[in-house]
């Protein structure tokens, strides 16, 4: 199996561990979501190649079209979808930064547990 | 089933949903209140309907549209879905309904319509969850009442609620992605997102690999939304600082739900293809949720916030509940499902007298509900029942689930005999933890500085409700006993 054939998956693979190390790591509320962000992206990634078929055209019929090999657009349809969803967790999760801003004066996980504390 | 009783499935989630667009527009906030308490209260009819129809009967199956499975997406409704809308849409009502005076106190009153809009879409969210037949469908909907539920939390007037639902965004997204990498991963061998497609074509696919990296991804996804021992710590915050009444919903269904897709997923979908995953799923399950069930009542003995104690032990009681789901065998299934239905309704009981004594006291510290049974002496002795409930004291609904858990652990010998060691020590546990609340409430000096007593009697009333139902089902267990037996025939059917 050759390793540049499944470049896809590679990519997949290493954009959701940054993202998820970056999930993990930072202590920066707005660095915690680019990294969430990068993580769902990478999932999104992986649906849309499980769709692609080598020599794949959209599947639109037509007369022309017959006997052409078409791409699978459910996945497409699919990520649609859940690059909805993953627009409407950043926003939400932005706008609970600004709140926490607005509240505690940091976006510092460490600085944020500190004030609770006290 | 015939003219409008044919569509009830589809109406279950378009009812709330709708409402919540339409609630979002209006102006007045008692309107806001009424329509979404309007919409709630039918959810809970048509759930209602539901459960009559699906208990003792084949599933319901509705196909949206018209389209045929596998092509097209179904609704799929049985005894199981019926358990868990019944609690849903139940806790959400009577929320709703006492809930009005407690959320005047707490939530902004401009903001209110959005809230009321927030909280339907959760419930249209939770109900979607459990009565869709679509893994992806689950994924959407699972996204819609996260999102809601994340909003709910922080719409209170504690800052700490804040940080505590950025946690639960963070984790929550994190555990909804891995749940989607494991749909992606089932999808790119099997061509299919119906589950019970799902579940016949995987027996033919050749290289099993890529599956059972997806029941990895999706038992460790769905365990960290349903807050299994050692990723529940999203959750004592959340529900701690959350709006009273947001807690008194969410700490009833929540985690539940994913609870229910867990279930639904390893045992109809792995159990019977996959070998070895019954070893696994016991092997990791069974020991995390004895340590959950410890842990967590150990943690709720040491609060000192009457909210975080009960949020802790709602942790320990997920551990019961995934205990009796890990011992793979009917007995100790119907004891699980039979604890998802006792535990809500004692945990809803528990958190809505919490609401009640929160409108007469500074705070929920220990300190500050000193002397409390004296002034609200009903709410007191509904609080004190709904403890029993979770202690697990014969006569209540608790005692029934606990009773079974017991009775399907004795069955596995010496191992058993250790089980039921632990949850008696563990039921122990939460009688000190009940105990302290309440002698702090019964015996202590109320404080100078606490606020005039208010008292909204629909609050009472829905509390005694629950109460009452928690004492009902103690003694009238059939329900819910039946409706968890079928459960575990249905999950377990597919047992190799």
């Amino acid at each position: 199996m050759d390793i540049l054939g499944l470049f896809n998956y590679w990519v997949f693979a290493i954009l959701l561990m940054i993202g998820f190390y970056a999930v993990l790591a930072k202590k920066n509320l707005i660095k915690k979501l680019i990294g969430l962000a990068l993580f769902q992206s990478a999932v999104f990634l992986l649906y849309i190649t499980v769709g692609k078929v080598k020599g794949g055209t959209a599947p639109i019929f037509s007369a022309t079209a017959e006997g052409d090999v078409f791409s699978n657009p459910l996945p497409q349809v699919l990520i649609l979808t859940a690059i909805v969803v993953g627009i409407s967790v950043t926003a939400l999760g932005l706008g609970i930064v600004v709140r926490i801003r607005e509240e505690y004066g940091s976006i510092e996980e460490d600085e944020i547990l500190e004030m609770d504390r006290q | 089933m015939s003219g409008i009783d044919a569509h009830l499935p589809a109406l279950q989630v378009v009812v709330p949903m709708l409402t919540a667009g339409f609630v979002v527009l209006l102006k007045q906030r008692g309107l806001a209140w009424a329509a979404a308490t309007a919409a709630s209260a039918m959810s809970f009819a048509i759930a209602v309907q539901l459960t009559l129809a699906a208990i003792g009967a084949d599933p319901i199956v509705y196909e949206m549209g018209n389209w045929p499975a596998p092509y097209g997406i179904v609704l799929h409704i049985d005894s199981f879905s019926a358990v868990l809308l019944l609690i849903i849409t139940g806790a959400s009502t009577l929320s709703l309904v006492g809930g009005h005076a407690s959320l005047e106190s707490q939530i902004a009153l401009d903001r209110q319509p959005y809230y009321f809009a927030a909280w339907l879409l959760a419930v249209a969210g939770l109900c979607g969850i459990v009565i869709t037949g679509d893994a992806f469908n689950i994924f959407v909907f699972m996204e819609i009442s996260s999102l809601a539920s994340y909003v709910l939390i922080a719409g209170g007037p504690d800052r700490r609620a804040l940080p505590a639902v950025f946690k639960y965004l963070i984790m929550g997204s994190i555990g909804a992605t891995f749940y989607l990498i494991g749909v992606g991963l089932i999808y790119l061998m099997t061509g299919t997102l119906n589950l019970a497609d799902m579940e016949m074509r995987i027996a033919n696919v050749d290289d099993l690999r890529p599956i059972y990296l997806a029941a990895g991804f999706i038992t460790v996804g769905l365990a960290l939304k349903a807050a299994v021992f050692p990723l529940h710590v999203w959750l004592p915050n959340a529900y701690t600082w959350a709006p009273h009444v947001t807690t008194a919903f969410m700490a009833a269904c929540a985690t539940k739900v994913m609870l229910y897709v867990l279930f639904r997923f390893d045992y109809l979908i792995f159990q019977g293809n996959l070998e070895g995953h019954a070893v696994q799923f016991t092997g990791y399950l069974m020991p995390l949720s004895l340590i959950a069930i410890l842990v967590g009542s150990v943690i709720a003995m040491l609060q000192n916030n009457v909210k975080s104690v009960f949020a802790y032990s709602s942790v320990a009681q997920i551990g019961y509940i995934v205990l009796g789901a890990s011992f793979i065998t009917a007995a100790g299934m119907t004891a699980g499902v039979l604890h998802i239905f006792n535990h809500a309704l004692a945990k809803g009981a528990l958190f809505l007298a919490i609401a009640v004594f929160a409108m007469a006291c500074s705070s929920l510290k220990l300190e500050d509900i000193g002397g409390i049974a004296k002034k609200m002496p009903v709410t007191f002795i509904g609080f004190v029942i709904a403890g029993l409930s979770l202690i697990g004291v014969p006569g209540t609904a608790g005692f029934i689930s606990k009773w079974y858990l017991i009775t399907a652990a004795l069955e596995f010998g010496t191992t058993g005999a250790f089980i039921v060691a632990i949850v008696l020590i563990s039921s122990l546990m939460a009688v000190y933890y009940v105990w302290r609340i309440v002698e702090v409430a019964a015996f202590g000096e109320r404080l100078e500085s606490a606020p005039e007593v208010s008292i909204s009697k629909p609050l009472i009333v829905v509390l005694w409700v629950a109460v009452f139902a928690n004492l009902y089902f103690g003694f009238v267990p059939e329900l819910p006993v039946a409706l968890a037996t079928e459960t575990s025939a249905i999950l377990l059917e597919a047992k190799p």
